[in-house]
């Protein structure tokens, strides 16, 4: 007579071993931006297939894995190329160190998740001008979109107003599984 | 006005994986251990600081959580967007190396993030975040 409630039980336990996987992906991208990942490997890392891997991730965090790296890498490149310390850097320089491997798509894909050419983020002009008002820390937490690294709970002179909220790359808000550029 | 902040509360799923984690790979100091089974609260806290602890409890214990909501949490914990706590060391880099030596799971290398600060993080046995900033 309990049957059908163990069936819910395992079924849930289930779910719950399925989440935690998609946990470890999620984690794998934040810990691996740089190197050459792409949602092949992250699907292969874990004995699924790029789509049904793709699919899952975006029923479980609202966004696709391809989606999450891109804006883990451009918030990475940004902060890079905010750096005062580090105007040696080249922009293509900076495209490598993040795990960027298509050069072409690059600055494209960058413009559209932070609203100005990786270009005109560094530099006098770059920190100064209005290009990049609408670049700066603030959007760069907000890029982030992870509400673990939210600056408002992790460093107290940031703005609170920006904690939780999450940008996501417009052209490729809804990218499916597999798209071709999976930088 | 006297009043400390004397423990933070962190959900666990797996009592004995959750106070390994914290003793062995962060070397907290197992303070008490009370309850059974999944109902333990386990308190462990930083050798030589006894005023400041971190309680790992039973998720949603709260008579008051619907069958519901306690679901969503332990879906939210799986999934690892549900507990987190802020650490601090004075030498970020070498405790890194030392909890990634532990085998605990490695979030994040450490960083400088762009709000000014540098930073790493883990993921406890329960889904909780763990990170960890230099102290300036």
């Amino acid at each position: 007579m309990c049957q059908p409630a163990l069936m819910r039980a395992l079924v849930f336990a289930q779910r719950l071993k399925d989440l935690a996987v998609l946990r470890r992906v999620r984690d794998r991208i934040d810990r691996e931006y740089a190197a050459p990942l792409d949602v092949e490997a992250l699907a292969r890392g874990v004995n699924m297939a790029a789509a049904q891997l793709s699919r899952q991730f975006r029923l479980a965090f609202g966004t696709s894995p391809h989606t999450y790296l891109t804006a883990r890498r451009v918030e990475r490149a940004m902060t890079i190329l905010h750096r005062t310390d580090r105007t040696d850097l080249g922009v293509d320089e900076v495209r490598g160190m993040v795990g960027w491997t298509t050069p072409e798509t690059f600055g494209t894909r960058f413009a559209e998740v932070v609203g100005v050419a990786p270009d005109a983020c560094g530099g006098e002009a770059g920190r100064h001008g209005t290009a990049t008002a609408a670049a700066g820390p603030v959007q760069t937490a907000a890029v982030a979109g992870d509400a673990a690294a939210a600056p408002a709970a992790a460093s107290p002179t940031a703005p609170s107003s920006v904690a939780g909220q999450r940008t996501t790359p417009v052209r490729n808000k809804e990218a499916p599984a597999g798209e071709p550029q999976l930088a | 006005m006297d009043i400390t902040i004397h423990a933070s509360v962190l959900p666990h799923d797996d009592p004995d994986a959750s106070m390994a984690f914290y003793r062995d790979a962060l070397g907290f100091e197992v303070r008490s251990d009370v309850g059974t089974g999944k109902m333990r609260w386990i308190t462990v806290g930083p050798p030589g600081q006894p005023s400041t602890s971190l309680l790992l409890a039973p998720p949603a214990a709260d008579p008051g959580v619907t069958e519901e909501e306690r679901r969503t949490v332990a879906e939210m914990m799986a999934k690892g967007t549900y507990g987190w706590i802020l650490l601090a060391a004075q030498d970020l880099d070498g405790t890194f190396a030392k909890v990634r030596a532990t085998d605990a799971e490695v979030v994040q290398e450490p960083t400088d993030q762009p709000y000014g600060i540098r930073d790493c993080a883990f993921r406890d046995p329960a889904g909780n975040l763990v990170r960890i900033q230099q102290l300036p």
